[in-house]
């Protein structure tokens, strides 16, 4: 089905470097954010930041002046633990202004350290407990088959986050009902809050599970931006069937320091820390 | 009572696009003529109650009504957390029905008891609880619920209740209904319970004692005003429920008492299940027998108590 190109790819694949520069701000944002407001669970929106620049600024159709409008394509961070993450990119892309992100966890705050129920413009979900996003996910995209609209419905799950009974409750329905404008990502950072997920419950090979589940699967590097577009953009795949994107992810990725060490799950960057990755990340 | 909801879910659904029946992999041939006239809303969600009801929330959020059935230790207990973020926090208007409620399905066993699922529901911010008497209740609660922009609870009989309404009820959220009147004690029934009030009603009389007897399908949120009304005519309120004493229809009348500024005249006395699992085998009403909610346990409970008053204020 024809795009609405009014709303859609504000970002063009030609122009991926304009990409990472986003990407690359949205990680200092999360950094900053997790210092000012000593909130954790940083190295986990770190690692899905090149996810939600992908979806965001190339492959969903949205109008950030129209939140609400009934075709839009809807996002669901269903590990809503990396709430930062969604925050800074919805304020980036003009959801809402940075002032509502500056009164992040603040008392009073509209954003909290899980997002809440239309927190603020651009949240479709409220999620944070793991396993619930995927579900919403599949009623969503039956009732745009239901009414007749062509949005498409993503949901960004955690590796962790397929520990959950639930998800592969919604994985045999979504395939029993053909759902094909439905699309998960999963952001395969290898780690779960205290332990590597694969020692804790035998997520590999997850690829192949989700294509068991009847699930269009594909394995991608989930910071390789171009990937992520090209095979997000590609639902309805045709095949009658809901996509799978494994995101082979790193847990902290772009602060050489975070990066793969699972202690940044609750970890919260210093001043000095707050620097070191703004400079690495060549940003002031 | 399950026909009476199938009938009743298929006129809205004929009337209502936005009306969309989610089942739990039973009520087979229940909803045939739901399906004929909406295929494409009706879903057998599989034995997989935590998906269907994060579903029904997200198919919410895009503006349907989804209605959703299955046997009711599965559509609460098993999912309260479901519950609570995806339909109550959110508060997105899904409807639950859980079918062969307190101990309908008393021969299968504690697994398919819900006598706790009120006292759960209850306390989630902006749930209703509904626990209709008969079909003709039923049929107005759920048209009721259809109109409440939140999530509603209604707890269900399963079939062969006897009907208690003479007339079709056209409201039922916030209402109730004398169903037999009385001036020495008044009883408050909710749900298949009230079959058990009135036919105590009619023990009472025998033994000389006049019951008033309405039925009190809103657990949630409960009516004040007739509670006023019965505790200031009354001596004696007695709460009936097919439902443990912790947390439910009683319990609510009681946090109301409780919580009064001025005392009521009347006294308060709960009748429900006790705090345990029945472990033998036994069909409905041996299990009402066993948890004292018969309607020959109501009778004795509340001539015992009557009796007990002090000299001053028994009957004459």
């Amino acid at each position: 089905m024809a795009k609405d190109t009014s709303v859609n790819s504000i970002v063009s694949l030609r122009d991926s470097h304009d990409l990472r520069r986003i990407a690359a701000r949205l990680r200092a944002e999360v950094v900053a954010m997790s210092h000012r407001a000593g909130t954790p669970h940083l190295a986990s929106a770190l690692s899905c930041i090149d996810i939600l620049t992908a979806a965001y600024w190339h492959v969903l159709r949205l109008d950030p002046a129209q939140p609400d409008a009934s075709n839009r394509d809807r996002f669901i961070l269903s590990k809503g633990h990396a709430a930062t993450a969604l925050y800074a990119t919805l304020a980036a892309r003009g959801f809402f202004p940075q002032s509502t992100l500056d009164s992040y966890h603040t008392d009073g705050g509209a954003l909290a350290e899980h997002p809440g129920p239309r927190c603020a413009p651009g949240i479709e979900a409220a999620t944070g407990s793991l396993g619930h996003g995927l579900s919403i996910g599949v009623g969503e995209a039956l009732a745009g088959r239901i009414g007749g609209y062509d949005y498409r419905v993503y949901a960004l799950l955690s590796d962790g986050e397929c520990n959950e009974g639930a998800v592969w409750e919604a994985a045999l329905f979504a395939a029993a009902q053909h759902l094909d404008r439905l699309c998960i990502v999963v952001d395969y950072n290898k780690w779960q809050a205290t332990a590597r997920s694969n020692e804790t419950m035998s997520l590999e090979p997850l690829g192949e599970k989700w294509a068991a589940f009847g699930w269009d699967a594909h394995e991608v590097d989930g910071h390789d931006l171009e990937a992520l577009c090209e095979h997000m953009d590609r639902v309805p795949s045709g095949s009658g069937k809901p996509t799978a994107i494994i995101a082979h992810t790193i847990k902290g990725r772009g602060i050489s320091f975070m990066q793969d060490d699972n202690n940044w799950h609750y970890r919260i960057p210093n001043a000095e820390e707050l620097a070191l990755a703004k400079a690495e990340l060549d940003l002031p | 009572m399950r026909n009476a909801f199938a009938d009743e879910v298929t006129k809205q659904g004929k009337r209502d696009p936005s009306i969309v029946l989610l089942a739990g992999d039973i009520g087979n041939r229940l909803f045939d003529e739901f399906k004929l006239a909406a295929p494409d809303r009706f879903y057998n969600c599989g034995v997989a109650e935590a998906n269907m009801v994060g579903m029904a929330a997200g198919m919410a959020m895009c503006g349907l009504r989804p209605v959703v059935y299955t046997i009711t230790p599965f559509i609460t207990y098993r999912v309260i957390e479901q519950i609570r973020d995806d339909l109550c926090y959110h508060h997105v208007p899904v409807i639950l029905v859980g079918t062969g409620s307190g101990l309908r399905y008393a021969s299968l066993g504690a697994t398919h008891h819900s006598l706790e699922e009120m006292a759960m529901l209850r306390t989630l911010p902006g749930m209703t609880v509904l626990a209709p008497a008969d079909g003709a209740e039923l049929r107005a609660c759920l048209r009721d619920a259809l109109r409440l922009d939140g999530p509603v609870y209604m707890r269900i009989g399963k079939k062969g209740e006897p009907a208690l309404h003479a007339e079709p009820v056209e409201h039922a959220i916030g209402r109730h209904f004398l169903l037999r009147d009385g001036g020495d004690v008044c009883l408050l029934a909710t749900g298949v319970a009230a079959a058990n009030a009135l036919e105590a009603a009619a023990l009472l009389e025998a033994a000389g004692i006049a019951a008033r007897v309405v039925s009190v399908p809103t657990v949630k949120p409960l009516e004040t005003g007739l509670l006023e009304e019965a505790f200031g005519s009354f001596p004696l309120v007695v709460s009936i429920e097919e439902h443990g004493l912790i947390g439910g229809f009683g319990a609510a009348i009681a946090e109301w008492y409780a919580d009064r500024e001025t005392p009521v005249g009347g006294r308060l006395l709960r009748i429900g299940t006790a705090d345990t699992f029945m472990h033998e085998a036994g069909e409905t009403e041996y299990a009402q027998e066993h948890y004292g909610i018969s309607a020959q346990a109501i009778a004795r409970r509340i001539e015992r108590r009557l009796l007990a008053r002090p000299a001053h204020m028994r009957l004459a």
